[in-house]
């Protein structure tokens, strides 16, 4: 018994290594993002302007490249903190914050916050707007699920559908709009982190850090959730509350990841992929990586987009859609066990 | 002491179950059997508290069931599913520490990974600790979810068709383990069986359920006769004695 007992503690430890690993990862990245950028400060003086005085250098780090990073940083947590949740949520290994539509019909709220409402100057008009119609959408896919059963292709049919409509919409908008509006939305359609100053990053911070402790708390009801719901009832779950909670959350944290940086499809889905292959599917676990891994991999692609074609920035959405593609592919291909 | 007092349950316009009366006490082990869409499982799941029923009251250990928090039930009533997906990978000593989420606030504690530890240990399975749930066999799998319904440190544990599925080696060995903890813990298990012979084999009681109402409740000699079996089967059988257990041969269906 002490053998198995110490097996298992060795088995977690190694959970918990891998994450020092990733964060180690992290902060190297993101030491290589502040040094790169249109204007020639270095890796030396971009790292001395983080904590010195005055100067271009010192503004260049504080106002474009530290907020693009940090924002970045939570746009993957929350992205990755998302998919896994919905996949565990709705027991569906190709869920995720763009694949369900929750994404697109985030971002349409936001939009139309922008156009309707006064531009950009009203942050919290944006995240509200964005948060209320991705609350819509998961409770529009939630409902199907409950009328239709949940399975992969119902779910991701459904998806696909609100998908366009949402598109379709932030479309019209920008068929609609004035020069002036289209300029402001059209990144939307691309995903960017340019736009994004401390106010917003405030705002979005609260949105995806805020729920963390109550879905690690949730970590064992999501867990018995991929033992299906009877199991999950069984064992004391209330199976409809934490579907609520875990909807609720997951549309909070898509809405504050996607309000002011647009559509960045991919990450949600891909990240608690990755993840589960290395340290499996324990959520007390799995919840904190995938995120980890979703930031440097959003992190990874924003700093690749703003190198390869310097001084242009290709916007992130392009370039984790260039990454994601081929990977989706390849978990299609691999399918030893369904899809991870 | 586990009391069913008039218990209904209607799916759809189809009354699933009708007027059941059951007791139930520590230390036995009660079959329930019956065709397809007798209401077995869904007896079970009503106890359990997966589906909730129409009319009538559970009581355990004197509690209504009904009036209880899920996770204290979750404490006293173990439940084994037919099957259990595993769409994500999940290792063998995670499924079974599930069992131990009434116990669980935050992250297990010492005393949890001691009880599944020592579980796996007992039951033969520690070399599968760390294998992942969805790569065992059937047998395998059965055995796991049995260890899981034990770690819920229950006083009732329910069965759904525990040994539809495995060859002969693992029946025995599912039944055997079953048994085995009535006695040891002195609990009380339901299981909801197809198989006559192994239902009359281990078990103290039978229960015969048809069209959702109980044809008739006893000893395993008194309910296996080859009139009731004809009657609520359709089946011709012979029984034969054997080490005064009832072994039932099918000899042809009867229109």
């Amino acid at each position: 018994m002490e053998d198995i007992y110490q097996r298992y503690k060795g088995f977690t430890g190694k959970k918990v290594s891998l994450m020092i690993f990733l964060l180690v990862i992290l902060f190297a990245v993101a030491l290589i993002a502040l040094s790169q950028g249109a204007a020639s400060v270095g890796f030396k003086d971009s790292f001395t302007a983080l904590f010195r005085g005055s100067g271009l250098a010192h503004a260049i780090v504080w106002k474009l490249r530290l907020p693009r990073i940090v924002m970045a940083i939570l746009v993957g947590w929350g992205l990755a903190l998302a998919g896994t949740v919905f996949q565990a949520i709705l027991r569906n290994p190709l869920a995720s914050p763009y694949t369900l539509g929750i994404a697109s019909s985030a971002g349409f709220g936001a939009v139309m916050a922008i156009v309707f409402g006064a531009g950009f100057s009203n942050e919290y008009l944006i995240a509200g707007n964005a948060f209320f119609f991705a609350l819509l959408s998961s409770f529009l896919i939630l409902g199907i699920a409950k009328l239709k059963g949940s399975t992969t292709e119902t779910m991701i049919l459904a998806g696909i559908a609100i998908m366009f409509l949402f598109s379709s919409l932030s479309s019209l908008f920008q068929y609609m709009g004035t020069m002036e509006e289209v300029h402001e939305i059209v990144f939307w359609f691309f995903g960017s982190l340019s736009k994004v100053g401390w106010k917003e990053l405030g705002i979005a911070s609260v949105m995806i850090l805020l729920p963390i402790p109550i879905l690690l708390k949730l970590s064992w009801d999501f867990n018995l959730l991929a033992a299906g719901d009877e199991s999950a009832l069984a064992l004391g779950v209330n199976v409809k509350r934490i579907r609520m909670i875990g909807v609720i959350l997951a549309s909070l944290i898509t809405a504050g990841s996607i309000c002011f940086t647009g559509v960045i499809g991919f990450i949600g889905l891909v990240s608690p992929h990755i993840t589960r292959m290395i340290i499996g599917g324990d959520h007390w676990f799995l919840l904190p990586a995938s995120a980890l891994v979703g930031t440097v991999l959003v992190l990874m692609a924003d700093t690749l987009g703003r190198i390869v074609w310097a001084p242009q920035v290709i916007p992130i959405g392009i370039v984790t859609s260039f990454i994601g593609v081929p990977f989706f592919f390849y978990l299609l291909m691999r399918r030893k066990r369904e899809y991870w | 002491m586990l009391r069913i007092h008039e218990l209904n349950f209607r799916y759809k316009n189809i009354n699933a179950l009708e007027g059941v009366d059951l007791q139930l006490n520590k230390g036995e082990i009660l079959s329930i059997v019956g065709p397809n869409g007798a209401g077995k499982t869904t007896l079970l799941k009503c106890i359990a508290r997966i589906v909730k029923p129409e009319k009538g009251t559970i009581l355990i250990d004197g509690k209504d069931a009904s009036e209880m928090k899920r996770l204290d039930l979750a404490r006293c009533v173990g439940y084994v599913p037919q099957s259990s997906p595993s769409k994500f990978p999940i290792t063998v000593f995670d499924t079974v520490l599930m069992g131990r989420r009434p116990y669980i606030t935050w992250k297990p504690s010492k005393k949890d990974l001691e009880v599944v530890a020592d579980l796996l240990m007992s039951m033969d399975l520690e070399d599968l600790a760390l294998r992942s749930f969805d790569e065992l066999s059937g047998g395998e799998k059965q055995k796991v979810l049995l260890a899981r319904a034990f770690a819920q440190g229950p006083n009732y544990l329910l069965f759904d068709e525990p040994t539809s599925n495995l060859d002969l080696r693992h029946q025995m060995e599912v039944m055997e383990m079953i048994s085995g903890m009535v006695r040891e813990k002195g609990v009380a298990a339901i299981l909801a069986m197809h198989d006559l012979n192994l239902a009359s084999r281990f078990s103290d009681r039978i229960l015969m359920l048809n069209a959702g109402k109980i044809f008739c409740n006893g000893e395993p000699l008194h309910v296996m006769t080859v009139e009731n079996i004809r009657s609520v089967y359709g089946v011709e059988v012979t029984i034969n004695l054997s080490d005064c257990h009832p072994y039932i041969v099918p000899i042809r269906q009867i229109n």
